[in-house]
């Protein structure tokens, strides 16, 4: 299977990824050849298999009671913020 | 006289509890070496020496106390994918080249409570996406075998500071191999547990399904004795299994009289390199001494490991990695002009070209119109490879067979070719899918460089591995070996 520039270009974007136009045909080539090697999965008779998603059988998502564990630590948490001025992660304006 | 590095870890505790030395003895000498030999490995990205230093401190007074844990005082270092708070961790990546992570992992609590003493933190590909330690944001790993070489990956760094001697233990984690293939590249005992068996919270996910946290030892003893303290529940991981550590210790001396042994029959097909496979039949014949009986098995959908990996992990990775997105932590780029570049060149920028490209891979296999094609077969499959390793273990106790298809490779020889380097894990992939516990142990070197034998066990089986393993080690003595100019 052969992708183009467009179909990368337009991966890039579903997954928020800027590409410089020199990078746009290594990915076309690896990404080629990726979804050429794992199309040996079609010669896998999966006809009555069940998906898999996780690797131990009969495992359940636990429940806990709904109390707070956690205490407030913005402070400590918004160290590692690009920006933040009032206790509030800054972004460029969204809404115009 | 036998110097500190040369002790195994269980040497060192023992050491330790009988005074012959103390624990900032230890961290003195072990934080020498990193000083002397880092600068040409690169194995550590952040060297935390002050913080060892009070740690060993403390660890010393509890010693005296009698009040330490079991390896209190005991020198180590975590792969810089564990959370470690108030210390840089970066996971390899640009895009945490500025992140000091609030909070401790699990991992790295209950091993602080059991007393060990951090030394720093190991280099790895970036993300932990790939086999040769390459794909770091802070450079290549050299292999102490052979500087030209890789270490393996991503846990090189913790595989190359083993391997030098620079601690007696790391931490790792294992996705598709990243323990195993660079605990066989450099010599070491490398354990990947059970799936759920270490808690992964504080542990930068990289493919949730798969991700589970082991170590790097010189020897199977070793690894049982930090296994013990690392392994265990944890309500904060919703994967975590609840079930009770064994005593992995305990139960290393027992015989191997009567073990059965499947040779996986595919992983001596195609690929597998002459000397290598004669080194891992040598040490099958070491088993079948000790009273092993070998069976060969056949897994026949394990040649779709590689590709059936290829396509959940990369989908569970764009998942994961979507929370990289320059607003709360990480790597913001300059003067965004929206929202929208703000996301697209912070990630673009931040990521480096393996990371991007498994991204890019996820994102593809799981958009509308390919999900079914790719994601859910790969799923399908995965289920196909899992049943193959359980109707083996019907008939045998452990499985065997090499860990890497060949010893360590040059630096550079296959950055520029994905499925080339995707190969190296064709041997280990198969545990992770099936989220099965499995190691590598060193059995010999080829052209000076090591070659490791791999056994997989069925869920939950380490402590028998564990036992397999030192049974082989006390009969051979490749795990001994120090590669030269690091005695």
């Amino acid at each position: 299977m052969s992708l183009t520039d467009h179909d990368v270009k337009n991966i890039a974007h579903l997954a928020r990824l800027a590409l410089s136009e020199e990078q746009v045909p290594v990915y076309v080539d690896s990404l080629s050849k990726i979804f050429d090697f794992v199309a040996q999965l079609n010669a896998a008779d999966t006809a009555s298999v069940e998906p898999m998603a996780h690797p131990l059988a009969d495992q359940v998502q636990r429940m806990r009671p709904d109390e707070v564990l956690d205490h407030d630590q913005h402070v400590k948490y918004q160290g590692n913020a690009p920006r933040v001025e009032a206790d509030l992660y800054l972004v460029p304006k969204v809404i115009e | 006289m036998t110097e500190l590095h040369h002790l195994t870890l269980a040497e060192l505790n023992e050491g330790l509890r009988a005074r012959r030395f103390s624990s900032v003895e230890l961290a003195r000498h072990f934080l020498a070496r990193i000083e002397r030999m880092n600068p040409t490995l690169n194995a550590l990205i952040t060297v935390t020496a002050e913080q060892a230093m009070a740690a060993a401190q403390r660890a010393d007074e509890l010693l005296a106390s009698g009040e330490a844990g079991a390896l209190a005082g005991v020198p180590l270092i975590h792969k810089d994918i564990f959370c470690t708070d108030g210390v840089l961790t970066t996971c390899g990546s640009r895009m945490l080249s500025n992140f000091v992570a609030p909070y401790d992992a699990t991992v790295v609590e209950k091993l602080s409570q059991s007393g060990v003493v951090m030394l720093g933190k190991a280099n790895m590909d970036e993300f932990a996406m790939g086999s040769s330690n390459e794909t770091s944001y802070y450079g290549p790993v050299k292999n102490p075998w052979d500087l030209k070489k890789v270490p393996g990956g991503s846990s090189g760094g913790s595989a190359a500071a083993v391997a030098a001697r620079l601690a007696p233990v790391a931490t790792a984690t294992d996705t598709g191999g990243s323990i195993r293939q660079p605990a066989a590249l450099t010599g070491l005992t490398g354990l990947k547990p059970t799936y759920g068996r270490v808690s992964r919270y504080g542990m930068i996910a990289f493919a949730s399904s798969l991700d589970q946290a082991g170590t790097l030892t010189y020897t199977a003893k070793d690894a049982a004795l930090v296994l013990r303290d690392m392994a265990g529940f944890d309500p904060r991981d919703s994967t975590s299994v609840d079930t009770p550590v064994p005593d992995y210790v305990a139960s290393l001396d027992e015989p191997l009289k009567g073990l059965k042994i499947g040779l996986l029959k595919e992983f001596f097909e195609g690929g597998l390199e002459e000397s290598t496979g004669k080194l891992i039949r040598e040490a099958l014949q070491v088993y079948e001494r000790l009273g092993a009986q070998l069976v060969e098995v056949s897994l026949p959908n394990l040649p779709l490991s590689v590709p059936t990996y290829y396509v959940v992990a990369p989908a569970e990775c764009s998942s994961n990695l979507s929370r990289f997105d320059g607003v709360r932590f990480g790597y913001r780029c300059e003067d965004p002009k929206d929202l929208l570049d703000l996301y697209k060149r912070s990630r673009g920028e931040g990521f480096g070209a393996e990371v991007k490209r498994r991204i890019m891979t996820g994102t593809y296999v799981l958009s509308a119109g390919y999900y079914d094609a790719y994601y859910l077969r790969a799923q399908k499959v995965r289920r196909l490879i899992t049943d193959d390793f359980a109707r083996a273990f019907e008939q045998v106790d452990v499985l065997m067979g090499p860990t890497s298809p060949t010893p360590a490779f040059d630096i550079g020889a296959k950055v520029d070719d994905p499925i080339t380097m995707y190969l190296n894990d064709i041997y280990t992939i198969g545990a992770n899918l099936a989220g099965l516990p499995a190691l590598s142990i060193p059995c010999g070197t080829v052209g000076g460089l090591p070659v490791g034998l791999q056994i997989i066990g069925p869920h939950f089986a380490e402590a028998k591995l564990l036992n397999v393993a030192h049974g082989y080690q006390k009969e051979t003595p490749w795990h001994q070996a120090i590669p030269k100019g690091y005695e």
